[in-house]
């Protein structure tokens, strides 16, 4: 008897009882399907989480000022202006693991429409700033070179401040508004990048060109940056070579001695993007190994109804083995059985796991992620649940003595 | 006949021991036998007189606790269950009391179970089954689950299914015990052709009547052959 014989043979005796089959296969759907929503679930959270630290600029390094010691009391960082524009320009330049830099000066100030006005926060900087940080325009255009050379008056706003200032929907590209008094034309609008991982309001915000910011909003020392420097790596993977670069560079330039702390700090937002997948990897894994209790508690089901259609059918063994059948068929036969309900499960389970997930996914607004792997290993493990689940009843069945099995009442 | 060739059946003091918890319970206690290729033998005795412990030793689905049982030559007393399983399944058909057929499964199916373990291909095994069936009568009912056939009817399937891998031997228990009188005569009288056939048929029961299709009637009681000879009415 070949493996396609005994398959149909197994198959046979679970379609005989369809109600049963089915039944028994539902754990095996609810865990496996289970498992692989609860996977996806989370994958889907992780790629969320990744999404939030990239809307903070992807490879993205912040270098920031040292900090002043007046008469004992320590100022935070930046707190002393250490970095020159010839930093910048030293740091954009010379660097091959540094793709671009752009300066980062800000304060909060009053704008003020024709007939509204809204606070928020106003940063002076180049164009580089919005390729470092990954962001893109929904309306207009940016401000250039040549705006940050002449120092002109345009401004770049996030989309909550035009919300606040002219009501959603309206365009105001063209319009002008006033930032302490000064008029600036609104050149281009922000796309919504919503919330920072710490929870304040990306989009709450308006950009000027840094000489207009340097010139008309807050002076500061000449040659010092008056804030921070926002450095793009040319690639994620450049990210820590990049910050190696920044920090040697700047020592030199500072002529910091071996073993003097550095006049600034530089920081790397992957670590903190680390920290919360991190989390979110726990939280997966919490999900997943509750999901497969419930996959294990469907085996158990797989083993007592193996272990009642045994004792039912134990005549029907019986008959097999007086016209034929060795211990070996027997076996095989209740094995294919248990592995066929647990496979089918298998498949079942997937595709409503993958429902599950697809719904979720939709409703939180995270993309769809389930890895091929996710599936396999799935389908691999509800078959495990079929064989070890299934072997003791086969066992059991194909040990039977043939005269007691055809006298069994 | 039995003189000439040598016999297809041979006990030689075939004992069988059950072990019921502590208690040894001698089921057969030193039974010889001979029965040659082509007869037909009724073995009669009260129930616990060891006849059904008899079939299932000669229908090679237990072995003797001691003596040796030689079926067409070869020892099988020691053979172990892989080897009886072939043994059955090549050269014995069994027909039971209670018909044992699979539910929910047609005639076909139920009788090409026994080729099904001889590994045969699909078209060989259906068609096999189908002159089984015909040559029972059932040509007709092919498709027909047990529960939708008689008494009669499902004992005729279950002869085919005996039949089919064409036996040396085929053993019955109690055949007709579960059928009405005329049904019982039908079952009966297939047998008595299947005999005249040339197979050997080996019929367990306690009716005389069913006795007197049979050449050959051996009574057992308490384990030992109290009998053997021919039917003490001849009906046949």
């Amino acid at each position: 008897m070949n493996v396609w014989q005994t398959a149909r043979v197994a198959l046979r005796a679970l379609l005989r009882n369809k109600l049963r089959s089915f039944l028994t296969m539902l754990g095996v759907v609810i865990g496996v399907g289970a498992v692989v929503a609860m996977v996806a679930i989370g994958e889907g959270a992780k790629a969320q989480v990744e999404k939030t630290f990239a809307a903070m600029g992807s490879n993205l390094i912040i270098v920031i000022p040292g900090t002043t010691t007046a008469g004992g009391a320590h100022g935070g960082f930046g707190s002393m202006p250490t970095l020159t524009w010839d930093d910048l320009d030293a740091i954009r330049t010379q660097l091959a693991s540094v793709e671009t830099a752009a300066p980062s000066m800000r304060t909060i100030a009053q704008i003020l429409s024709e007939d509204q006005n809204w606070s928020a926060q106003v940063t002076g900087t180049t164009p580089e700033y919005f390729r470092i940080r990954n962001w893109s325009l929904e309306r207009g255009a940016l401000f250039t070179e040549s705006d940050v050379e002449a120092g002109t008056k345009v401004a770049v706003l996030g989309s909550t401040v035009v919300d606040m200032l002219y009501g959603p929907g309206v365009d105001p590209v063209g319009r002008t508004v006033r930032v302490k008094n000064v008029p600036f034309v609104i050149v281009g609008v922000l796309a919504p990048k919503g919330q920072s991982p710490m929870g304040s309001d990306y989009d709450d915000a308006v950009f000027i060109p840094v000489t207009t910011y340097t010139s008309k909003i807050e002076s500061g020392l000449r040659n010092y940056v008056n804030g921070v420097i926002f450095v793009g790596a040319s690639s994620t993977q450049a990210t820590a070579r990049a910050e190696r670069d920044v920090r040697a560079l700047l020592r030199e330039r500072h002529r910091v001695q071996p073993g003097e702390d550095d006049d600034f700090s530089v920081r790397n937002l992957t670590e903190m993007a680390g920290a919360q997948e991190e989390g979110t990897r726990t939280l997966t894994t919490l999900l997943a190994s509750i999901a497969a209790v419930s996959l294990l508690v469907g085996g158990i089901g797989i083993m007592n109804i193996m272990l009642v259609s045994v004792s039912e059918r134990t005549r029907e063994i019986g008959l097999r083995m007086a016209v034929g059948a060795k211990p070996r068929n027997i076996l095989t036969q209740f094995m294919t059985e248990a592995l066929a309900l647990s496979a089918m499960g298998g498949v079942v389970g997937v595709a409503i796991g993958l429902a599950v997930a697809e719904r979720m996914a939709s409703t939180f607004g995270w993309p769809l992620l389930v890895r091929p792997s996710v599936i396999l290993v799935a389908l691999g493990f509800s078959a495990l649940v079929g064989v070890g689940f299934g072997l003791y009843p086969a066992r059991k069945a194909s040990l039977l003595d043939p005269i007691e099995a055809l006298r069994y009442e | 006949m039995a003189a000439t060739s040598p016999p297809l059946i041979h006990l030689d003091g075939v004992t069988k021991i059950y072990q019921m918890g502590q208690v040894e319970v001698p089921a057969l206690r030193g039974v010889s036998l001979a029965i040659s290729e082509g007869e037909f033998v009724a073995v009669m005795g009260s129930s616990g007189s060891g006849k059904s412990t008899l079939l299932y030793i000669l229908g090679c689905l237990d072995r003797p606790t001691g003596g040796t049982y030689r079926f067409d030559g070869q020892d099988v007393s020691r053979l172990d269950r892989n080897a009886l399983a072939d043994v059955r399944n090549r050269t014995v058909g069994f027909v039971f009391q209670n018909f044992h057929l699979l539910a929910r499964t047609s005639a076909e199916e139920n009788v090409e179970l026994p080729l099904l373990y001889a590994g045969l291909p699909e078209d060989e095994r259906r068609r096999r089954a189908r002159a089984a069936l015909d040559r029972v009568g059932l040509s007709d009912r092919m498709d027909h689950h047990p529960n939708q056939l008689s008494g009669g009817q499902q004992q005729r399937v279950a002869i085919a299914r005996a039949l089919v891998n064409s036996p040396r031997v085929i053993f019955a228990d109690e055949p007709t015990g579960n059928l009405d009188t005329a049904t019982g005569v039908e079952v009966m009288e297939l047998f008595r052709e299947l005999g005249e056939s040339g197979i050997t048929m080996v019929v367990v029961t306690h009716e005389a009547g069913v006795a007197g299709y049979a050449r050959r009637v051996v009574e057992m009681r308490d384990g030992l052959i109290a009998s053997d000879g021919a039917p003490p009415e001849g009906r046949a």
